[in-house]
């Protein structure tokens, strides 16, 4: 692990519609919406339900498990957290659940990336107050 | 009630694009439209309408056609609006010009598109960032995404292109194919940024990877300039400088959902509608502009339009249908992979420059129906225009 300073990745701290998933992430759970009225999972957070446009949702824990639906490998650099990181992927995890999520695959070269594969999350603490919930091949 | 050849395209401006740094967004917009005119033979005074779509330069300005018409010093307008559906905007502004001339609202529309994303080397020295401003402002990310290292429009799309690569088999060549084709009629084309450039397929694989499977080479390019297109009613353009391109047939397509999961573009919602009011076919269409911010955009809407079957895009860029003698020729003049990116204004720009027979040396010999895509957000929204010199 490099010693250099990096700068600090972008993370949205300061969202409040994401505030309940980073709690959860915090604590070891992977959470997504449910809607109060039609019971539809959705990633990520909305006011109103885009299926039944009910107004009610609570947050609910998911298996962490999926599969990768799609992914891309980064070459070019748009933000210097990443400087040292290309080429990096950045994958489509479709949680056994339903709902979609961008995220990174650990423990896995990007060449050996394959839509299809199972995946289960982990959690990657990023920095003092926000930990990413990431995904690695089952 | 058809409004098949009742609207005609009179007038094209373009101003110079690519590198070039001697007007604002506006100058720029005000230029093409000072252009068209010139083009259409019409006076400023003549026109009623003003419709902008404007570019990343623009910026928040939430009444740029407000700001183009005082720019241009137009009095009395009779419809204006500042439209923004992506890339699917310069096909919507004629329509909706088309639509209001039909009704009486107005006589006689400019249509503009203006971009200045590009910073000179002067102004990138006097700035800190450096490269911002540049194609760096198509890099924004969506809540979480940046977190994860996810930037920009590239990656949006390059995840829905490795989806169609899984299920279609579409390759590396195939896409490498587009890209190639497309620069065949550049080198055809005066005004293209990469008109001196040849390309092969190996050149196109050894171009640098901005973001797998995306080579740069798949990447349209990123252009300052300006574009407009006056619209008027058939009978008034049939009496101006210009041959008239009449619209035959036009529709939107805007499917929602997850177009990841589809792989399908708004084009078979959208032709529908036009193909229907132009009275044909897929096989009737003579030749194509067609919207292509990545080679895989135009290659999956050659599929949505019925050119062939669903996933067999690759294929058939492959066997040279697309290219210069080929039986469709598409983006002959470049298209904004290899000429310029004014985003949908450069496939409406070449229609009209093909349907009057004004391509030069890259003029295709059929021109009676010219098909025209527009395409915006993430093959999210669409819009269909079938054009002709003929009036029906």
């Amino acid at each position: 692990m490099s010693t250099d300073p990096k700068p600090p990745r972008p993370v949205p701290e300061g969202d409040e519609q994401l505030a309940p998933y980073f709690a959860a992430a915090k604590d070891g759970r992977l959470v997504v919406q449910r809607c109060s009225d039609c019971g539809a999972l959705r990633f990520p957070p909305r006011d109103i339900c885009s299926s039944c446009l009910g107004v009610g949702a609570e947050w609910v824990d998911v298996s962490g498990r999926g599969e990768i639906f799609s992914y891309n490998v980064m070459h070019q650099v748009y933000h210097p957290a990443f400087a040292s990181e290309v080429p990096y992927a950045v994958v489509v995890v479709k949680l056994a659940e339903g709902p979609k999520m961008i995220s990174n695959l650990l423990d896995c070269p990007v060449d050996a990336i394959r839509i299809g594969m199972p995946v289960e999350v982990v959690f990657e603490p990023t920095t003092e107050r926000v930990t990413l919930p990431k995904f690695r091949p089952v | 009630m058809s409004l098949k050849g009742k609207v005609a395209i009179a007038g094209l401006g373009q101003t110079r694009q690519g590198k070039v740094y001697d007007r604002s967004y506006v100058g720029f917009a005000v230029e093409a439209v000072q252009l068209a005119l010139a083009d259409a033979g019409l006076e400023r005074e003549d026109l009623d309408g003003l419709l902008l779509n404007p570019g990343l330069a623009w910026g928040t300005a939430a009444m740029g056609s407000f700001m183009l018409q005082q720019a241009l010093g137009l009095r009395d307008l009779k419809l204006q609006a500042t439209m923004n559906i992506g890339g699917a905007t310069a096909g919507a502004m004629i329509q909706h010009a088309a639509l209001a001339i039909a009704a009486g609202m107005c006589t006689t529309v400019a249509c503009v598109f203006s971009d200045r994303p590009l910073k000179s080397p002067e102004e990138q020295k006097n700035r800190s960032g450096g490269k911002e401003g540049s194609a760096a402002s198509y890099a924004f990310a969506r809540g979480l995404d940046a977190a994860y290292g996810h930037f920009g429009v590239n990656a949006m799309y390059a995840l829905i292109a490795r989806r169609h690569m899984h299920t279609y088999g579409t390759t590396q060549d195939h896409l490498g194919a587009v890209a190639v084709a497309q620069r065949q009629w550049a080198n055809k084309n005066p005004a293209a940024q990469l008109r001196d450039v040849p390309l092969t397929l190996a050149d196109y694989h050894a171009s640098r990877w901005v973001v797998e499977p995306f080579h740069m080479l798949d990447c349209c390019l990123v252009s300052n300039g300006g574009v407009a297109v006056i619209v008027t009613s058939a009978e008034r353009a049939r009496a101006l400088k210009k041959p008239p391109v009449y619209i035959w047939g036009m529709g939107q397509g805007h499917p929602g959902g997850e177009p990841a999961e589809t792989l399908v573009s708004g084009a078979p919602l959208a032709s529908s509608t036009a193909f229907r009011m132009a009275e044909i076919t897929p096989a009737d269409v003579q030749l194509c502009e067609l919207y292509d911010c990545y080679t895989f955009t135009a290659l999956v809407t050659l599929e949505d339009y019925g050119f062939c079957g669903k996933g067999e895009g690759g294929p058939f860029v492959a066997a040279g249908h697309t290219a210069p003698g080929g039986s469709l020729p598409v983006n002959t003049g470049g298209g904004q992979l290899s000429s310029s990116y004014m985003w949908g204004m450069t496939p409406i720009a070449e229609a009209v420059v093909q349907a009057r027979g004004e391509g030069g040396e890259r003029q295709v010999p059929r021109r009676d129906v010219v098909l025209v895509s527009g395409n915006g957000g993430l093959l999210s929204t669409h819009t269909t225009l079938v054009l002709s010199p003929l009036p029906a």
